[in-house]
């Protein structure tokens, strides 16, 4: 999430030596952790940010380049819109997914520059289907972005050949405390991050994806995303997340090349050869008890992040961008906890959503962060920051991790001729 | 059964009719020298011509007669291309619509009911439809099976009826899922009468508002209901079994008359296995007995049936599809046997017994067959 300021944290004790505990962070203390936006940026991220040089997020229509060495839609200006749907792959042939994978590149590359799949979605055969589902006719090309990764369960031993293959940053993630995992919202062979800023062409995509993949694929789970509830491109007004609160203030920039290299893409010196250039990315669906926060105190409120709500300046700051001081928040502020000065310098470049799937039932919203977060490497990154705020974080309270994946996201395509995994299938 | 009733000819005529609406809205009275005329009267329907070319086609009608009158335009099968209705005598009327080239018939129903008075015309230029002598001989294969699924329905429904008739709870819940078999494998071909399956296979949710399940609802999925849910069967429950065989004794007379081609023949095991994907796979339409997974093989069976006597000529044209199709039909069965002890019977596991991920498991087998399916009318139409 974010760090923060505030007039509130005159209550609190001088810094380094946080006021006691009250008794909500008491629970929270010894019982579940979680973290909404994880690992956050850094204080060079914070020098960085708003020194004016970052490019506007793009025209709302334009087209983003599906082409180039990295994927399009994790540096990319992050989009208002998300469907992302993670894939359970049902042929055990090795060479139809490789197929598949191919005609899955060849229709992103249609879709991501505003034009139908295949044959379009009218004007063909009267007697056939048409290739176009036809519900993005007359949208622009709203930055759609597709992102494709591979997950751990596509290199088990006896499916495709792939065992030797596995990168080993690619692990399986241990079990955080306070996990409440539902496998039905949980891992997939494949995962397909669709990004747009409208929703019915984001949703256009995945439903196209989907639709080749037939007989060879099957879709596992799927989230849609709204409300980007990070950015990145820092000049822009920061997003806020469902509790109200900005998230993501230092995120890695879209455009910061340095930060990049160093938390993000994968460096030949890391390998594999076919990861060069690509990234890892955590997705977790993450339930937020929306009414129990509603009811809590803004001061309460304040401490849990470790920043001001209005402006969203760390405890003891004045302006938002203001570089944290850390012992001025209590020990299981968010912000604290997520920031990399407490996490030996780990950072992920964050572009998730808020998600609500309607209601539970029980008259609450099924509401919370869909968290998505790109790493060089998960070891050094999410999983530490992670084990650290599920131990620790007040948050836990008002949070429930309840679906996670991981996937390998190989580097981008470099023309019309590449295809999503051929190295890894070569 | 499908929740929404609209033969596929009905639906085609809808959106032609919408279409109508509109081209007279545009044209007002105004009227194109291209246009057909049509005179009806109470006792005969001239044109001004039997030959015009394919495209935009006008009728201008004229009703000379005493009577008020409708106008249609027919495919040779009978099916609607365009109407109007409520043509007032000494009033005239404009009718439009896109027609390929190929035979038509229009025809002028006075007092606006019987057969009317038919004409025979042609529409002219454009691609005529060829006739494909392989696709001749599989609509009349096909043809040939329906008719037989239907005689062989027959008694089996009469073994249901009379347990039923007997008072047999057992004996009519061990008949129930075997009398359905013929009726599952050609089902579209059965709807494409509209009237006979809202009375066999309607389910109590396809009722509408006004409708009373006590006295509205026939057909076996009503006899279902007595059998498993109320456990009993009620004097009306008799009734309805004489008159489940009386609706099917229908059917099985005017099956042989549907209107068959390729392109609705690929399509049929296309909604054969919509029906399963809609119905069987989420169990709501054997939501008593639970045998969905009967319907659910005989869906498949008549949709491989199908698929089997179009396969030379879509082999021809997409061997690629032909592969495909026989790989997804095999996995599909193959899935589907694991469901069953013997494969030599119709016994399948009960549906309320087939866990979520067996479920998602079929879902994905159904998909996987049925997307592909639906590109074997235009192999065929090729």
């Amino acid at each position: 999430m974010t760090e923060n300021s505030s007039a509130g944290v005159d209550e609190a004790a001088p810094a380094g030596e946080p006021r006691p505990a009250s008794r909500r962070s008491v629970i929270a203390w010894g019982g579940v952790g979680l973290a909404l936006g994880a690992a956050t940026a850094g204080g060079t991220a914070a020098a960085l940010a708003g020194d004016g040089t970052e490019p506007a997020a793009g025209a709302a229509g334009e087209a983003v380049p599906f082409h180039g060495a990295h994927q399009a839609g994790i540096a990319t200006a992050v989009q208002d819109r998300l469907h992302f749907a993670a894939f359970d792959v049902t042929t055990r042939d090795r060479a139809a997914l490789a197929r598949l994978l191919r005609e899955w590149s060849a229709a992103a590359a249609l879709m991501t520059q505003g034009r139908p799949v295949g044959g379009g979605a009218f004007g063909g055969l009267a007697e056939a289907p048409p290739d176009d589902t036809g519900e993005a006719i007359g949208l622009k090309p709203s930055r759609l972005t597709l992102t494709l990764g591979f997950g751990p369960s596509l290199f088990a031993e006896g499916r495709f050949g792939l065992e030797r293959r596995r990168p080993e940053a690619l692990v399986d993630l241990p079990k955080f405390p306070g996990d409440n995992l539902d496998p039905a919202r949980s891992g997939g062979d494949l995962c397909v991050q669709a990004c747009a800023d409208d929703p019915q062409v984001a949703v256009h995509a995945i439903r196209n994806l989907a639709r080749i993949g037939f007989g060879k694929v099957s879709v596992r789970w799927s989230q849609l995303g709204f409300g980007k509830t990070s950015s990145t491109t820092p000049e822009a007004q920061t997003p806020r997340n469902l509790f109200g609160f900005k998230d993501g203030t230092h995120n890695i920039a879209g455009t910061d090349d340095a930060a990049l290299t160093k938390h993000v893409w994968v460096p030949s010196s890391d390998g594999p050869d076919w990861m060069v250039g690509g990234s890892y990315l955590v997705a977790r669906r993450i339930r937020m008890h929306i009414e129990t926060w509603d009811r809590t105190s803004l001061q309460e409120q304040e401490d849990v992040f470790g920043r001001d709500k209005g402006e969203g300046a760390p405890v003891g700051k004045a302006k938002e961008h203001d570089a944290p001081f850390l012992q001025a928040m209590l020990p299981t502020a968010h912000v604290r906890l997520a920031h990399p000065d407490s996490n030996g310098g780990a950072r992920m470049l964050r572009r998730g959503y808020s998600f609500t799937d309607g209601t539970d039932g029980l008259g609450r919203l099924d509401a919370g962060l869909f968290f998505l977060a790109y790493q060089r490497d998960v070891r050094d990154a999410f999983i530490p920051v992670q084990r650290r705020l599920a131990r620790q974080d007040a948050l836990n309270e008002y949070i429930q991790h309840v679906g996670s994946a991981v996937f390998a996201i190989p580097p981008g395509l470099r023309d019309e001729r590449d295809w999503w995994g051929r190295e890894l299938f070569s | 059964m499908r929740p929404v009733r609209l033969s596929a000819a009905a639906a085609g005529a809808v959106v032609i009719a919408m279409a109508t609406v509109s081209g007279c809205a545009e044209k007002a009275d105004a009227e194109s020298e291209d246009a057909v005329r049509v005179t009806a009267t109470d006792t005969s329907c001239e044109v001004s011509k039997k030959e015009f070319p394919s495209g935009h086609l006008q009728l201008a009608v004229e009703n000379k007669g005493a009577k008020v009158t409708e106008v249609y335009v027919l495919f040779p099968d009978g099916r609607i291309v365009t109407e109007r209705e409520n043509i007032g005598p000494g009033t005239k009327a404009s009718i439009t619509a896109e027609i390929k080239a190929g035979d038509y018939e229009i025809v002028c129903k006075p007092g606006m009911k019987g057969d009317g008075h038919r004409q025979k015309v042609r529409a002219t230029g454009g691609k005529a439809v060829k006739r494909d002598p392989q696709l001749d001989a599989a609509v009349a294969d096909y043809r040939t099976y329906v008719q037989q699924q239907a005689d062989g329905t027959l008694p089996k429904a009469k073994v249901f009826a009379d347990a039923v008739r007997a008072g047999d709870i057992e004996a009519a819940k061990k008949a129930y899922a075997d009398s359905r078999l013929g009726w599952e494998r050609t089902e579209p071909v059965a709807e494409s009468f509209g009237d006979i399956d809202p009375k066999v296979d309607v389910r109590e949710d396809g009722l509408e508002d006004g409708q009373d399940p006590e006295t509205d609802w026939t057909g076996w999925h009503r006899l279902e209901k007595s059998l498993w849910h109320d456990k009993k069967i009620t004097a009306r429950d008799k009734e309805l079994a004489e008159q489940l065989i009386k609706d099917l004794t229908d059917w099985q007379k005017r099956v042989g008359t549907a209107v068959i081609t390729p392109t609705s023949m690929a399509n049929g095991a296309k909604e054969l296995l919509d029906e399963v994907a809609t119905g069987k796979v989420t169990g709501e339409e054997e939501r008593y007995s639970h045998t969905d997974l009967v319907d659910f093989k005989a869906n498949v069976e008549g949709a491989q049936k199908s698929y089997e006597l179009l396969k030379p000529v879509a082999s021809k044209n997409d061997p690629d599809l032909v592969k495909e199709l026989d790989t997804q039909f095999a996995a599909l069965n193959t899935l589907l046997d694991t469901y069953r002890a013997n494969k030599n019977t119709y016994v399948f596991t009960s549906y309320d017994k087939v866990g979520k991920d067996e479920r998602k498991e079929l879902s994905d087998g159904v998909n996987a067959l049925a997307e592909p399916l639906s590109k074997l009318a235009a192999a065929v139409a090729k």
